[in-house]
């Protein structure tokens, strides 16, 4: 077949990276997805192996290939753990474009990515608009995590227990914000992400607070995009490329010491993903893509020196036992674990309890969630085992999107436990009064 | 390649979503661990059951179907590789831990287990499983069996053949066979055990396995002694035993080694040092005591230029991270490594050490040796790249000439990882021609149709 031979050539730019693979199989101890399914396709080693196959032309058509890809967390675990150091994740992201490019984007993908996402203006009104119209469909699930759930069988929404959109998205309270450097003569650009600022605008609200209090200057200009990771990760490097400039736009402005975000994947990606695929062959600037990748910082990171002693104040008779998540992309990514931590012990009202595993995946993975939901459910039920087993009251974790998925958990389970992201514990122990 | 008919009825006895015909399926199971051409399986299936394992076996049989079976898929002879196509059973769906007997020490499992949870549940009840390849985080107890691992321990704790009191296993009809016991002893017709263990999958799938388990040490005291000489570390080695003192770990590591994990873990690791020795002794705290400053002072006066002992918990983990960071090290340097694992009676330590070097020299390769020299069994672990043709072809001399080495001093193919598809042709050298044939004929009569993995341990 004509057509598989200019596949395998294509896949052949990956070689290098896929030879390092020397099939000891150490993945298989830490895949979140393979502990699930027991299924070699479904750990590094065997999808590495299947990208080898269509080098090899051993397949008639891309399709099985490209099922088993795409069936993957991108949780990174496998790379943190690898002995041999193969660049998984990079592979895996590549490999998903070159058969995105070869088979075409399927039409709702299309529609989501490059008919919204790649469109931050349309995309941030169509958020506006839509909270008046979920009530129709949904109705609370459980006020303690804030979940709601279908109010009709839906094919869409299943069993989940979802945060709904905010009815007013963090862009329409705030949709700038431009203060000069105070006490602590640091300014930063705040990257808000589009999790934070349509599903859980009080964290950017926390983060702003505690900037505040801090004396740390922010701009923050309107109608952010989002920071790509849906597209690249459905193989759309188009869209990726749109976000990224409309992005490096908005922020080109070198004003700032720092480019903070509160959401663990937006971080990962704009420190990681940008300089690997916004390059100079696609008509960027590598100069301008790595310095803003070097500035980026997660909040945990950007306070956790600055923490001061105020940790005394108000100690409390009966603390809070919280228990505390790492998200895959802050501690696998850029093993950024104990900064979070930091800021939770700096409220003198929260005790901090490990649970168990504290940094295995919750299974969410994005778009992974959306195709396999019942895969992902089963993984995430791990974690609420864990949490639960805790014995605490409150899970903290620096990620949005592992957020949705654990208060989903949760809530299915009938838990009475708040899920907060650190900056919410530690500002309300730094209100300026 | 299977009738309609045959398939369905597969999937009756293992379930629908248990039989894999997909070959994007079937290209995961083509390889294992060894740097040998994968071979795709027609069928892969993955009972869940004792049952329909036992049933897929029979089921195999009748239809003459070859098969192979596979627990992590982690061997480094190659033989998970499925030769003769046919069908991949995978095991890892029998995973449970059946029992852990702490009045009577011993734990009976089925063959998925992995090896590092079954060794944290019996720690966990104060006993202790030491059998501990360099895979166990992934590796199965089936697969442990199959080709009687080692690991780290085997100087002191033996490896995992000293631990299998007794198996049921189905025979090629899927017929279930059952020897050994929960008895300490047990003297009760043939030790089919005995032939089973190391058997590699060529006379029987094992269904559940009774190991022994020993008490957890009391106190362990481990240490570096780092030498200027690479012979003076080797022959520490064989002075060590022979003054009849056995620590549970005993491994070296040559310069190429140590200025590899230095490079990679920035351990603090002295990257002038011609070779290492880590070293570690347990039991009774007495006897720690006393065999650690035997083995000091005989390391000093064997020329070390200087030991450090880990002086409480974390030292001595960052010891042994250094070593199970070798391999990973090593594994970064270039895209394909060959980890060898012929193995010496430990007074031939320092003359299988300097041949490596020569090897190494000859044969222009990159070579870092490292590993359990205190049970003889070196890890001779070749850099290359499979792509260069040329470079290939010595690679291939130099394992020749490493296993002749090896036999020429008394000593076996392999330590730990079997014979497989890698080392068959070699065998005839270690034995003899009758001992070929007298195997074969064991093969023959149990398995006659040559379908329980054909291809492997003969030629």
């Amino acid at each position: 077949m004509a057509n598989m031979k200019t596949l395998a050539k294509l896949v052949r730019e990956l070689e290098d990276q896929l030879v390092v693979c020397m099939r000891c199989g150490m993945c298989q101890a830490v895949c979140p997805l393979y502990a699930e399914t027991g299924r070699e396709s479904d750990v590094a080693r065997g999808k590495l192996a299947l990208l080898d196959g269509l080098m090899q032309e051993l397949f008639n058509d891309p399709d099985g290939v490209s099922e088993r890809l795409n069936k993957c967390l991108l949780c990174g675990s496998c790379a943190a753990n690898c002995p041999s150091g193969v660049n998984v994740l990079e592979i895996f992201i590549k490999a998903r474009k070159i058969l995105t490019d070869f088979k075409g984007l399927s039409p709702a993908k299309k529609l989501v990515l490059r008919g919204m996402l790649a469109r931050p203006e349309l995309f941030n009104r169509l958020m506006e608009w839509a909270p008046k119209f979920q009530k129709l469909f949904t109705k609370p699930a459980s006020t303690a995590i804030g979940t709601s759930c279908a109010r009709f069988a839906s094919p869409l929404l299943g069993h989940r227990h979802f945060k709904p959109i905010a009815s007013k998205p963090y862009h329409t309270r705030v949709p700038e914000l431009d203060t000069p450097a105070g006490r602590s003569g640091i300014r930063v650009a705040f990257y808000v992400g589009c999790l934070i600022d349509k599903i859980f605008p009080h964290i950017a609200e926390a983060v702003v607070d505690v900037l505040d209090y801090h004396g740390i200057g922010i701009f923050m200009p309107p109608d952010q995009g989002c920071c790509g990771i849906p597209a690249v990760s459905s193989g759309d490097f188009e869209t990726f490329q749109r976000l990224v400039r409309h992005n490096l736009t908005l922020f080109d402005n070198n004003d700032f010491d720092y480019l903070v975000t509160a959401c663990a994947t937006c971080t990962s990606t704009i420190k990681k993903i940008w300089p690997l695929l916004a390059d100079g062959d696609n008509g960027f600037d590598e100069a301008q893509v790595a310095d803003i990748a070097d500035r980026t910082i997660d909040i945990n990171q950007l306070l956790a020196p600055l923490i001061d002693a105020e940790t005394q104040r108000g100690s409390a008779e009966e603390k809070v036992f919280v228990t505390y998540h790492d998200p895959c992309h802050l501690k696998k990514s850029l093993g950024v674990t104990a900064e979070p931590r930091a800021l939770i012990n700096a409220n003198p009202n929260y005790r901090l309890k490990e649970m168990a595993e504290a940094d295995r995946c919750c299974g969410l993975g994005g778009s992974f969630n959306l195709q396999y939901y019942d895969l992902s459910a089963n993984i995430g039920r791990l974690k609420r085992d864990h949490i639960k087993a805790s014995g605490c009251s409150v899970v903290a974790t620096s990620c949005p999107a592992c957020m949705l998925q654990i208060s989903d958990m949760l809530s299915q389970a009938g838990d009475d436990i708040r899920v907060k992201h650190p900056i919410e514990i530690y500002r309300e122990s730094r209100r300026k009064s | 390649m299977f009738s309609k008919a045959l398939l369905k009825e597969f999937k009756t006895i293992l379930g629908h979503d248990k039989v894999f015909t997909d070959k994007a399926d079937l290209v995961t199971y083509s390889y294992d661990a060894a740097v040998l051409d994968p071979v795709i399986p027609a069928l892969a299936l993955r009972p869940t059951s004792s049952e329909a394992l036992g049933n897929a076996v029979r089921l195999c049989n009748e239809n003459g179907i070859p098969l192979t079976v596979r627990g992590a898929g982690t061997n480094l002879s190659g033989g998970t590789i499925p030769l003769a196509q046919g069908a991949v059973i995978l095991t890892n769906a029998l995973d449970r831990i059946l029992e852990i007997n702490t009045a009577d020490m011993y734990a009976v499992v089925q063959p998925g287990v992995i090896t590092a949870k079954l060794a944290s549940a019996v720690a966990d009840k104060e006993l202790f499983y030491p059998p501990d390849p360099g895979s166990q985080a992934v590796s199965t107890m089936g697969g442990n069996v199959a080709e009687n691992a080692g690991g780290l321990r085997g100087l002191k704790y033996g490896v995992t053949r000293d631990y299998v009191m007794g198996l049921t296993f189905f025979d090629v009809k899927g017929e279930r066979v059952k020897t050994g016991a929960k008895t300490v002893k047990c003297a009760t017709g043939y030790n089919l055990a005995g032939l089973m263990v190391g058997s590699e999958g060529t006379l029987g799938v094992f269904d559940e396995i009774t190991l022994k388990l020993i008490p957890r040490p009391a106190h362990q005291k481990a240490m570096i002694a780092v030498f200027d000489e690479i012979h003076n570390a080797s022959e520490t080695v064989a002075a060590i035993i022979a003054k009849h003192i056995v620590p549970a770990t005993l491994e070296f590591m040559d310069n190429f080694t140590i200025r590899a994990v230095e490079a990679f873990s920035h351990a603090g690791l002295p990257v002038e040092a011609a070779a290492l020795l880590l070293i570690e002794v347990d039991g009774h705290p007495a006897q720690v005591e006393e065999d650690a400053s035997r083995v000091e002072a005989l390391c000093r006066q064997m020329g070390a230029t200087s030991i450090q002992v880990a002086k409480d918990a974390a030292e001595r983990d960052k010891v042994w991270e250094a070593r199970r960071s070798a391999l990973s090290a090593l594994a970064k340097l270039k895209p394909t490594l060959v980890l060898e694992d012929a193995t010496v009676p430990r007074s031939k330590i320092p003359e299988m050490v300097e041949a490596m070097q020569q090897i190494a020299a000859r044969y222009n390769l990159a070579i870092g040796t490292f590993g359990h020299a205190g049970d003889g069994n070196l890890h001779p672990t070749i850099l290359t790249d499979r792509r260069d043709k040329n470079e290939w072809e010595r690679v291939e001399d130099a394992i020749a000439a490493i296993f002749t080495k090896a036999l020429d001093l008394g000593g076996t193919l392999s330590g730990e990882h079997g014979t497989g598809i890698a080392k068959a042709r070699f065998l005839e050298k270690e034995t003899s021609r009758a001992t070929i044939v007298y195997s074969q004929k064991i093969k023959a009569a149990l398995d006659p149709k040559n379908i329980l993995n054909p291809g492997k341990i003969f030629q």
